[in-house]
């Protein structure tokens, strides 16, 4: 199993958020988390990249056979693991060619390769644009800095494409995208979907999973994943809502 | 013996013993001056921190120790040829060298450059050009200066004066060198004065440097007047050991449409004191004051800065950020004036500082005073940490949290580097600040400028084995 989740509990500033949840990713796989909001999907974000305020009280998260939850940010990075942002960060002053030979050649050397010659990166960085059709001249721009907010997503998954990982969590990826930018943020992941890959689609809506179909749907509710499903969940939830599901959960 | 009095003492004695050497070659006019200059100082003395202008600054700490100082020439030892060679690959300047707060062999010839810049030293300059001299020395600074400026006037000995005639636009950029190299601990003092005729245009670069750990203080005032249509780049950079003191006072005058770009860079320094007063006297002047400070240990840096906005339809910016490490302490004072009838005016102020210790202190004080009604101002001062989120972002992408910290001191210092329009004084201020960051820079054997291998083209290529 690529990721697996092991009873886990996270709390932020001693208030309890994720109270016991159990995940299994296996590499190929698309999974969908799904749930209301304040249900804990992003904090299972930020747990499994290791966002630092996230504190992991019980439980295990294992990854390509390791448990990581005493790993560095940039060691999960480096590890294989990707998150593609809810909302991406503005960095002024950095450019996104500085940025990502930098993110680049850090996961290079984390596996003892050479770093990367400046001429392949940017045929790299030319090839790596095409798939998220971003047009305009990102050498010397600053990372998400005056980008739109079709832009930033595209950007993430832009950086996710020339980072190759092995899971991919996608934090709302969704949310602000008019459907074009939708069309097209999705266009990317299905074309980096892969056997040796998997993928993990954290979103409110229904929408997105239109787009990219997952084997898997999982709803949160109150910090726990409540059911578990195939791709259809998605639509049956669309219809009644999460309603019926409090109403379970509560029974 | 003389060693053992305060610097303020020995000065007072010195004046009193040694005027007829030091007026020997004034016209009648700077004779006048120094007189009067030398009462006021008899009277102030230096500034200490009871002033409010001084308050966060212990001048007081600089008395501490004795510094020796010369009526005359203050050699040294070393070969001079050798301490002013300039590397600067791409970067054709006019060098002028002061070592010591002395012109470095016939640098203070009055000459004619091939571009027509004029230039040689302050008392070349009063007997050359002594209507054009007497219009402007002293006449810049402030009326009631403090006893830095003061003792400036009354003791000055060497200095630069430059005069770009109307029309003239210089094409290599001027840079004055200043070095200290003495044994001794030593008091030195500068005097210059630039004076932009119309539609005038000049660069000019000018570098503080120590060459050994030697403690100096150096007293340095600098007049500038652009005249109708002029414009100047001014690039300061600052780069002296941690025992240095520098005072540095710079006036400028600025008639109508008359352009100013000055920006301060500060790497090292034990004590560094930089005001900056900008009289903008003619409608459609514009000033551009920024700077960068870069400190760590227990180094202070405070800026003074002053926009006087005398007349209407002028505009001002002026942009400072610091990165504080250690115990290092920093003040940031911005004052914009907008006189009654100074309508129209457009003046912005920002100070933005990271501290990356509990330990590092900064006091900023905006300040406005505006007479006007129809005025645009805006002031605006930031004291922070490195952006955590920032810092989670780039670690999510694998980048080790040390050179992501690295990455975004950088980004944040490089909104005041991209603001040099001269490419290689760009690329090499770019190294130079990217070294400071690591830790790297220091009190190099030569210039700042001299200290880089050959000039190549430089990726930000973090150096992993480096930190």
């Amino acid at each position: 199993m690529l990721l697996n989740i092991k009873n886990l509990h996270v709390s932020i500033d001693g208030k309890e958020i994720i109270k016991g949840l159990n995940l299994g990713v296996n590499k190929g796989e698309v999974h969908a988390i799904m749930g209301p909001n304040g249900t804990g999907k992003s904090t299972l974000a930020a747990a499994i990249t290791g966002r630092e305020g996230y504190e992991i009280t019980e439980g295990e998260i294992w990854f390509k056979g390791k448990n990581i939850v005493d790993l560095s940010p940039e060691e999960r990075a480096n590890e294989g693991i990707f998150l593609s942002f809810q909302y991406p960060v503005e960095i002024p002053g950095v450019s996104m060619t500085n940025f990502m030979r930098t993110a680049i050649n850090a996961q290079r050397e984390y596996r003892g390769e050479p770093a990367m010659p400046a001429g392949e990166f940017l045929k790299l960085m030319e090839e790596k644009k095409k798939l998220v059709e971003i047009h305009s001249k990102l050498t010397n721009r600053s990372v998400n800095e005056g980008f739109s907010g079709g832009e930033k997503k595209k950007n993430e998954i832009f950086q996710m494409a020339l980072l190759e990982p092995t899971l991919a969590i996608l934090d709302e990826t969704d949310s602000g995208l008019d459907i074009d930018a939708l069309r097209v943020v999705a266009k990317g992941v299905n074309q980096l979907r892969a056997d040796n890959n998997a993928f993990v689609v954290i979103t409110h809506y229904q929408r997105l999973l239109e787009y990219i179909v997952p084997d898997f749907v999982h709803v949160m509710y109150d910090g726990k994943i409540v059911k578990s499903g195939g791709k259809n969940l998605a639509l049956e939830l669309e219809e009644k809502g999460y309603e019926w599901l409090k109403q379970q959960e509560l029974a | 013996m003389q060693q053992q009095l305060p610097l303020d003492s020995m000065l007072k004695e010195q004046y009193d013993t040694h005027r007829e050497e030091l007026i020997a070659r004034d016209i009648p006019t700077v004779t006048n001056l120094r007189d009067k200059a030398f009462a006021a100082f008899q009277k102030s003395g230096f500034p200490d921190s009871s002033q409010e202008k001084w308050r966060n600054t212990s001048i007081e700490d600089l008395w501490e120790d004795t510094f020796e100082h010369q009526i005359g020439i203050m050699k040294s030892d070393r070969n001079v040829e050798e301490l002013f060679r300039c590397e600067v690959h791409n970067f054709d300047t006019e060098i002028v060298s002061l070592l010591n707060g002395w012109h470095v062999k016939n640098d203070g010839d009055m000459r004619t450059l091939p571009d027509g810049v004029i230039m040689g030293s302050i008392q070349a300059a009063m007997k050359v050009y002594p209507a054009l001299f007497e219009k402007h020395f002293c006449q810049i600074c402030d009326e009631n200066p403090n006893g830095f400026v003061s003792i400036n006037t009354a003791m000055m000995q060497d200095g630069v004066f430059i005069y770009v005639p109307d029309g003239v636009v210089a094409e290599k950029t001027i840079q004055i060198i200043k070095m200290i190299d003495r044994k001794e601990q030593v008091f030195v003092q500068t005097r210059n004065l630039i004076v932009l005729g119309k539609n005038s245009q000049l660069s000019l670069m000018h570098c503080d440097d120590s060459i050994n750990q030697q403690s100096s203080l150096v007293n340095t005032v600098t007049e500038i007047f652009l005249d109708e249509n002029a414009s100047l780049e001014l690039y300061k950079l600052q780069n002296l050991n941690d025992q240095s003191g520098l005072v540095n006072s710079t006036f400028v005058r600025q008639m109508a449409s008359s352009n100013l770009k000055t920006n301060t860079l500060t790497f090292n320094c034990g004590l560094i004191r930089n005001n900056i007063t900008v009289n903008l006297d003619g409608a459609g002047a514009h000033a551009d004051v920024l700077g960068l400070y870069l400190m760590d240990k227990q180094q202070h840096i405070d800026n003074q800065i002053q926009i006087n906005h005398n007349v209407a339809h002028c505009t001002s910016n002026e942009l400072f950020k610091g990165i504080l490490d250690d115990e290092a302490s920093a003040v940031f004072n911005g004052y914009i004036y907008v006189a009654r009838d100074a309508q129209k005016t457009n003046a912005y102020q920002n100070n933005n500082n990271i501290l990356l210790k509990p330990t590092a202190t900064i006091n900023t004080m905006p300040f406005l005073e505006i007479y006007a009604d129809d005025v645009k101002c805006s002031h605006g001062a930031t004291i922070g940490q490195l952006d955590q989120e920032a810092m989670f972002y780039l670690r999510s992408r694998g980048i080790a949290a040390d050179n992501a910290r690295l990455l975004l001191m950088y980004a944040f210092a490089a909104d005041i580097i991209n603001h040099i329009s001269i490419e290689p004084l760009r690329q090499r201020i770019d190294d130079m600040v990217k070294k400071r960051l690591r830790g790297e820079l220091s009190v190099c054997d030569k210039c700042i400028l001299h200290c880089g291998a050959p000039e190549k083209q430089y990726h930000f290529d973090i150096d992993l084995s480096k930190l």
